[in-house]
């Protein structure tokens, strides 16, 4: 390998031929400040278009100062990093940014997590000298159910861009107009609401500052504990209890189940319980779809649509509706974990409990901001009530717990309650790509072979690459398997099925990096790999700790079927746990 | 003239049209400008319907084609006159007193910039340098170029159109 010498800070490196002045200083433990830069080295993409200014540096020899995430290594370059020209120029650059900035940091839903906020610290900025007296947002509000937009606080750093066309492929924002007047915006800067927008929300995940934010519900839920009158429940999905600890200071993959339970309960909560216990009964029905449909296929049926898609994610929903109108039918027709919680919880456990659907409130924790969307669909609203009330982001709950003066770390591990808490390790898995169609192998498989699954642990389906192709031996039968985490490879993978490129029987498909371990809702992990793989791994072990791993031996599961729902797609389960899909072509 | 277009649903001819232009460069994604240029040539404005449906033909973001369209001055949404006039306001024009000839501009036509006669005739526009500094102040009329203005030659030249 080629490598060229240079010495930043009187440090001298020797670094690849090709480098860039940020990365050679990032390596060698040196900071420079940047706003407009991204990488996300978990998905291969590099946002650099270099427009901020930032990142300055001085280089000996050069007129001017050098942009250095986009300037390269050159062999006997000598850089100052903190030269008082750089940094004079930085602070310029970063009162030109504040001076048109709305003011009023103090209430924004971003402060705190704010990457300009931070700089103006850093670089101890304490006067603007060319003030615009813009004190408060005044862009019109774009109030989607998951998103918020406010693009006076846009610095144009286009990183939502990148990754709603690249990564996503959705395609729903782009720079428009020009000049002072340019924003980042859907097309004829309509609403998202009204733009192919999925809700995925990772560009709100990616956003340096407040322009792009998430719809915050938890005053909402605030009232509804105080509300005698209702019978308040939580769920909480398997990928938040993977995080939520980062809030509090854990380290990335410190598993905080206990003390998440042990911390809603404080809050006042009437039960709290699992989103996993949804997520076995997804398997239930998903997975006897998927065997029904495999057999079928087996058998000769030419009506039959292979392969089968998962239909958990929402924000995948949105993006089939709206980029595949023609393969409607294909995927699976259950329900979410979070919504089959929510119309099981307003039926049979209210009826179980002596409590009034119309005062019972179900609330969920979500490491997603698409699930927002998904609780407000009119056909997850029964007799006018929605099954599911309020979801709330993980990022929601650390700030509820704030709120609630509960001291986090010093609480004792909890257990979830019953019915409806208990889980299996095939259910945690569900935050993880490759988690679904993992827990659905192992309950298809006994069910398809009538063996016992000896060992449950599919490696070949898991890992963090983008496109994943495997077989599994159903005792004779192979079933191949695909799987694809981002939509940008859900498109690739589906645009492979459509001209015979791939053949699967079934596929799993999470819009999120990493699934909903990198959700937008988690903690934010600024395009650090190494939060998403200690996630993983934290997931991992849950499931391995678990005595039961396969959905149909979790015994609530087998409760509800006996005393409730009958078996799997049965005319009860299909009115509560499956649903259907619209075309929403693209505008 | 051209045809009138619904602003946001396209008849059979005009998807017909754009289909053909798409095609002419290939669909490429590169060509969109060209594209633009064309169908802004052949259907007088783009509107919302047009950028949709050259978005579909490409296999491209609407929010795409609407950047490049919103970035340029020189596309428009909304339909332009028989006769558009564009008032340069090019550093050389504008010393020269191109304002003024705006002015006078509008209150000859009783329109502002951007907007049509009521009679479809004029619409008025204003634009960065066509390069004919020499001439300031300058305006296009169509494709004509009418340069050393004073406001009161503008009344004559109106005329002119009809």
């Amino acid at each position: 390998m080629e490598t060229v010498k240079i010495k930043i800070d009187n440090k001298q490196l020797e670094v690849p031929k090709g480098t860039t002045i940020l990365q050679a200083a990032k390596d060698a433990g040196i900071t420079i400040p940047t706003l407009c830069y991204m990488n996300l080295p978990h998905l291969a993409k590099e946002h650099k278009p270099g427009s901020c200014r930032v990142c300055v540096v001085e280089v000996k020899g050069h007129k001017t100062l050098v942009p250095s995430c986009v300037t390269k290594c050159v062999d006997g370059m000598e850089v100052l990093t903190h030269s008082l020209r750089a940094i004079n120029a930085r602070r310029t650059v970063v009162e030109l940014l504040i001076s048109d900035h709305p003011k009023d940091c103090l209430i924004c839903p971003s402060s705190g997590s704010c990457e300009l906020q931070d700089l103006a610290i850093t670089l101890g900025i304490r006067e603007i000298p060319c003030v615009d007296n813009a004190a408060i947002s005044t862009y019109r509000k774009d109030s989607s159910p998951s998103l918020l937009r406010d693009m006076d606080k846009c610095v144009m750093c286009r990183s939502c861009e990148t990754v709603c066309n690249e990564i996503q492929t959705v395609g729903a924002l782009n720079a428009i107009h020009r000049g002072f007047m340019s924003v980042v915006a859907p097309a004829f800067e309509q609403d998202l609401i009204d733009s192919p927008c999925t809700f995925c929300g990772q560009c709100v995940a990616v956003c340096p500052t407040g322009a792009l934010t998430m719809q915050d519900h938890t005053f909402q839920v605030i009232r509804a504990l105080a509300d005698e009158s209702k019978f308040v429940v939580v769920q909480t999905a398997p990928a938040v209890r993977a995080a939520l600890g980062e809030e509090f200071g854990y380290e990335p993959g410190t598993l905080v189940t206990g003390k998440m339970v042990a911390a809603l309960r404080a809050l006042g909560f009437d039960k709290v319980l699992d989103t996993d216990f949804a997520a076995d009964l997804t398997i239930m029905e998903e997975g006897t779809e998927l065997l029904d449909r495999i057999s079928r296929h087996l058998q000769g049926d030419k009506d039959v649509r292979l392969p089968i898609l998962t239909s958990c994610c929402p924000a995948w929903v949105n993006f089939f509706e709206t980029n595949y109108p023609d393969m409607l039918d294909v995927p699976s027709t259950a329900r979410s974990p979070q919504q089959m919680f929510g119309s099981i919880a307003k039926t049979y456990l209210a009826n179980k409990l002596g409590v009034k659907k119309e005062d019972m409130v179900v609330v969920s924790i979500m490491p997603c901001l698409a699930k927002k969307y998904e609780c407000q669909r009119k056909e997850f609203y029964t007799d006018g009530i929605p099954d599911v009330d309020y979801a709330l982001s993980t990022r929601e709950l650390a700030r509820l717990i704030k709120y609630g003066n509960i001291d986090f770390t010093s609480l004792e591990d909890e257990n979830f309650d019953r019915f409806m808490g208990e889980s299996t390790g095939a259910a945690v898995i569900f935050g993880v790509t490759g988690g679904v169609i993992e827990a659905a192998t192992r309950t298809a498989y006994e069910i398809f072979t009538g063996k016992t699954l000896e060992n449950v642990d599919f490696h070949e389906l898991r890992g963090l690459e983008g496109i994943r192709q495997a077989t599994i031996d159903f005792d004779g039968t192979p079933i191949h398997i695909g799987i694809a985490h981002t939509l940008g490879n859900a498109r690739k993978l589906l645009d492979g099925v459509r001209s015979g490129m791939y053949n699967f029987h079934a596929i799993e498909i999470m819009a999120c990096p990493g699934g909903c371990i990198g959700g937008a809702g988690q903690p934010l992990h600024r395009g650090d790999s190494s939060v998403l793989e200690a996630r993983m791994k934290a997931i991992y072990k849950e499931d391995a700790n678990k005595v039961i791993r396969k959905s149909h031996e979790n015994p609530e599961i087998v409760t509800l079927y006996e005393e409730f729902l009958g078996a799997p797609m049965s005319e009860k389960a299909h009115e509560l746990l499956h649903t259907c899909y619209f075309c929403h072509p693209r505008k | 003239m051209h045809t009138p277009m619904n602003k946001y649903e396209l008849n059979d001819s005009h998807k017909k049209t754009i289909k053909e232009i798409c095609e002419s460069f290939g669909n490429k994604h590169g060509e969109l400008i060209n594209i633009l240029h064309r169908t802004q040539e052949k259907l007088g404005y783009l509107p919302e319907a047009v950028q949709n449906e050259i978005a579909l033909n490409l296999d491209m973001p609407l929010a795409k084609v609407y950047g490049v369209v919103s970035f340029y001055s020189f596309f428009t949404m909304t339909p332009k006159g028989k006769y558009p006039i564009s008032v340069c306001l090019g550093t050389a024009c504008f010393v020269r007193g191109a304002e003024r000839i705006v002015e006078t501009l509008e209150e000859e036509l009783k329109i502002k910039v951007g907007q049509v006669t009521e009679d479809g005739k004029f619409s008025l526009d204003c634009l960065r340098c066509i390069g004919a500094c020499g001439l300031a102040p300058v305006i296009l009329i169509g494709d004509d170029v009418h340069g050393r203005l004073t406001p009161d030659m503008i009344k004559g030249i109106l005329k002119q159109y009809k």
